[in-house]
C-alpha cells in the first residue's frame, strides 16, 4: 500500500495508508485500550452527550405525551395519512445499511480499509435501527393492541398476519435485520472484550469485561471456527441487508398511488440507502476521530475512500430520480403525469424537490474533487446536506404522492407540528447518546482486527504458500 | 517416553511463549510432527494455517449454517403457508390462499435469521463457549495472549507427554520460556 514514487512529499496526490506505520502488536493494542480504559473523557464528548440527552429526554415527553392523547398529537391525517412516522422509519433505516456494507460486504472484498472502521459503523447500524423500529411500533398510538397484526403469536383472537401484505414482510425483514447485526457485532467483540479483560487493573471491570468475554482464549481451533462463522455471517448479511431496503421500498411500490408505484423502486432505495449510511458513518467518524486522537488509524485514505462511495451511490441514486420523471412521462397515464408536474414545479411542496436536489446531487458533486475529498471540513459540510437530502428525499416520496391524489376534493394540505419534530429530533438524541456510550464503554475500533494489518501478522505455511 | 502411571497428572501441561506468529506456527507444525495431539495455540488474532497445523480437521460449522438455513426456509414458508391456508384463511383482494409469491420475502428472511442463529451459537457450543474457567489462565504471562504474545499449550494428558523431555523439546522449538501450567 506504499507505491511511493512519483509524488513528492507533502504531495496531496500521494496515497495514504490505511494504518499511520510505526505500530507493533503492543503499541496498537495500548493506543486502542487507552480510549476506553482511562478515567480522563475528552470534554467534547460530554458536550455531545449533554447535547444528546436533552433530545433524547424531548423524545420521552413527546412519546409520554403520544401514549396520552393518541396520534392526533401529530399533523398527518387524511390525505396525508403516513408522514414524520414513515418518513423518519426510512431515513434511519437506511442509514443503518452503511454499516452492514463496511462490515460484510467490504469483507468479502478484502478490502483492508474497512477494519478500522466497521465495529462503529456495526454499532451505528444497530442504533439506527433502533430508532427506526420506533415509529412502526408509535405510529399505531397504542402499540399493545396491535401488535398481533405485526408479530404472529398465537393470541386470543386466533388472528394472524396477512402475509400478503408488504407490512409484514417489512416486520419481518427489519426484525432479522437488526438481530444478525446484533449478533455480527456481539462476535466481532468478543476477543476485544478479552483484550480488556486481560488489560484493566481495575477488579470490577475485569470481572464485567471477563463475563461479556465469555472466557475467550484466542484457542487455534476457538479461531478457526470463529473466521468460519464470521466469514458465512458476512455472506448471509449481504443478501440480507440488500432485502432489507428492498422490503421498505415495497411498501411503496406494491401500492397503487401514483409517485409510488415504480418498479425503479427496490434499486433505488438500496442505493439511496448507501448514500445515507456513508454519509452518516463520515458524519460520525469525522468528531469521533478527532475525539479520541485515532487519525492513525482512521486516516485520510478512509476518508477519501467513503467520499467516493457516497458520491457513486449518490449518483445511483440521482439516476433514479431520473427514472421515476421518466416512468411517470412516459406512462402516459394522467395521473403519474400529474404526481410529476406537482412535485417538481407546481405543487405547494416544490419547493421540497428542489432543496433535495440541492443536498442530494448539487453538493456532493464537490466531492469529484481529490483535494477536496481530503479536505475534512468539506467532506464533513458536504455529508451534513447528503444526511438533510435523504431525509427530504422521503420526505418528497411521501407527502407530494398523498396530498393530491385521485379525487381533488381530498386533497388537503400537510404540516407537522411542534410533536413530530420532537419525536425527530428525540430520535437523533436517542441515536447520538447510544453511538456516544458506546465509543467511551466499548472498543470502537476492532483490535484484533487491526492486528491484521500489522505486516508481523503475516506467515508463510509451512509447506511454503503465502498465508493469503 | 511412556509415564509409569496415566491417571490424573497433577499439572494441566506445559505452555511456551514464542516472539512472533511466524515462530508460533512454525513450533506448532513439528510440535504435530512429533506426534502430539493434546495440543493448543494462543493467539491474540487469527492465524491462517495455524489450527491446520495442529491437526485440526473439523468442519462443522459450515453444515450447521446450511441446515440453520434449510430449517427457517421450511419455517418461514411453514408459518406463513399454515397461517394462511390452514389456520384462518382469508380472501384478501381476491389473491389465492397459498399466495406463494407472497410467501417469499418471510421466508428469506427468516432463512437468513435461522442461518445467523445456527452459525454464532453453533460456533459458541462447538467453541465450548462461554466458559468461566480454564487452567491457561493461571500463567502469568498468559493475559498477553490477547496482546501481542503467542503462546502453545502440550496438555500433560497426551500420551507422548514427559514433563522433562516435552520441556526440552519446546525449549529446542526457540521458545522464549516454557512454564508449567497448574490445574
Amino acid at each position: 500500500m506504499s507505491d511511493t514514487p512519483p509524488y513528492s512529499p507533502g504531495d496531496y496526490r500521494a496515497p495514504v495508508a490505511v494504518v499511520q506505520p510505526g505500530y507493533g502488536f503492543r503499541t496498537m493494542t495500548d493506543k486502542l485500550v487507552s480510549i476506553v480504559l482511562t478515567p480522563t473523557t475528552p470534554t467534547s464528548w460530554f458536550v455531545v452527550l449533554a447535547i444528546a440527552f436533552t433530545l433524547l429526554i424531548g423524545l420521552v415527553v413527546s412519546l409520554c405525551y403520544l401514549l396520552l392523547k393518541g396520534i392526533g398529537i401529530w399533523g398527518n391525517n387524511v390525505p396525508v395519512g403516513w408522514a414524520f412516522d414513515i418518513i423518519n422509519f426510512v431515513w434511519w433505516i437506511g442509514i443503518g445499511h452503511a454499516g452492514t456494507l463496511i462490515s460484510a460486504i467490504l469483507l468479502l472484498f478484502k478490502q483492508d480499509w474497512r477494519t478500522s472502521i466497521n465495529r462503529f459503523a456495526e454499532a451505528m447500524t444497530i442504533f439506527a435501527v433502533i430508532c427506526a423500529a420506533l415509529f412502526p411500533v408509535i405510529h399505531a398510538g397504542r402499540p399493545w393492541l396491535v401488535i398481533y397484526w405485526l408479530f404472529p403469536y398465537p393470541n386470543t383472537m386466533a388472528l394472524w398476519p396477512n402475509f400478503r401484505s408488504p407490512l409484514i414482510w417489512d416486520v419481518f425483514a427489519v426484525s432479522t435485520y437488526f438481530t444478525v447485526s446484533l449478533l455480527f457485532w456481539t462476535v466481532g467483540l468478543i476477543p476485544d472484550l478479552a483484550t480488556f479483560r486481560d488489560k484493566t487493573k481495575h477488579p470490577v471491570l475485569r470481572k464485567f469485561f471477563g463475563v461479556l468475554a465469555m472466557g475467550w482464549r484466542g484457542s487455534a481451533r476457538h479461531w478457526a471456527r470463529y473466521e468460519k462463522a464470521y466469514l458465512l455471517l458476512a455472506g448471509l448479511s449481504t443478501p440480507l441487508v440488500l432485502s432489507v431496503h428492498t422490503v421498505v421500498s415495497f411498501d411503496f411500490a406494491v401500492s397503487v398511488l401514483p409517485g409510488w408505484h415504480a418498479t425503479i423502486f427496490p434499486p433505488y432505495f438500496v442505493a439511496g440507502a448507501i448514500y445515507a449510511g456513508f454519509a452518516m458513518v463520515l458524519t460520525l467518524a469525522i468528531p469521533i476521530r478527532a475525539m479520541f486522537k485515532v487519525p492513525d488509524f482512521i486516516t485520510l485514505r478512509h476518508i477519501e475512500n467513503m467520499a467516493k462511495i457516497t458520491l457513486v451511490t449518490g449518483l445511483i441514486v440521482v439516476y433514479g430520480y431520473l427514472c421515476e420523471a421518466f416512468f411517470g412521462w412516459y406512462s402516459a397515464n394522467e395521473y403519474e403525469r400529474f404526481m410529476l408536474k406537482n412535485r417538481v414545479y407546481y405543487g405547494p411542496y416544490a419547493w421540497s424537490y428542489w432543496l433535495l436536489l440541492v443536498c442530494n446531487f448539487i453538493v456532493p458533486q464537490v466531492l469529484w474533487s481529490k483535494r477536496l475529498r481530503r479536505n475534512i471540513p468539506v467532506v464533513f459540510i458536504v455529508c451534513m446536506f447528503v444526511n438533510v437530502g435523504m431525509w427530504l428525499e422521503r420526505f418528497v416520496i411521501i407527502v407530494t404522492s398523498l396530498h393530491r391524489d385521485f379525487v381533488p376534493s381530498s386533497w388537503d394540505m400537510y404540516y407537522p407540528t411542534v410533536w413530530d419534530f420532537m419525536t425527530l429530533a428525540g430520535t437523533i438524541g436517542l441515536f447520538l447518546t447510544l453511538m456516544f456510550l458506546f465509543v467511551r464503554l466499548l472498543p470502537l475500533i476492532a483490535i484484533f482486527e487491526m492486528k491484521l494489518l500489522l505486516p508481523e501478522s503475516q506467515v508463510t505455511q509451512p509447506g511454503g504458500r503465502g498465508s493469503h | 517416553m511412556a509415564r509409569a502411571t496415566r491417571t490424573a497428572p497433577p499439572f494441566y501441561g506445559l505452555m511456551a511463549e514464542f516472539g512472533s506468529a511466524q515462530a508460533l506456527l512454525d513450533a506448532a507444525t513439528k510440535v504435530a510432527e512429533a506426534g502430539y495431539t493434546r495440543t493448543d495455540a494462543y493467539s491474540p488474532f487469527p492465524i491462517h494455517g495455524l489450527a491446520e497445523a495442529l491437526g485440526f480437521k473439523e468442519r462443522s460449522v459450515a453444515p450447521l449454517v446450511l441446515a440453520g438455513g434449510i430449517a427457517g426456509a421450511l419455517a418461514g414458508y411453514g408459518l406463513c403457508y399454515w397461517t394462511s391456508v390452514i389456520a384462518w384463511p382469508m380472501n384478501i383482494g381476491g389473491r389465492p390462499f397459498h399466495s406463494w409469491v407472497s410467501f417469499i420475502p418471510p421466508t428469506f428472511e427468516v432463512t437468513i435469521l435461522f442461518a445467523a442463529f445456527s452459525a454464532v451459537f453453533g460456533m459458541f457450543a462447538l467453541n465450548g463457549l462461554p466458559q468461566p474457567y480454564h487452567p491457561v489462565f493461571n500463567v502469568e504471562r498468559f493475559s498477553r495472549a490477547s496482546q501481542d504474545a503467542f503462546f502453545l499449550a502440550i496438555e500433560a494428558e497426551d500420551p507422548m507427554f514427559d514433563a522433562a523431555a516435552t520441556r526440552r523439546f519446546l525449549l529446542s522449538l526457540q521458545a522464549k520460556e516454557v512454564v508449567q501450567v497448574e490445574h
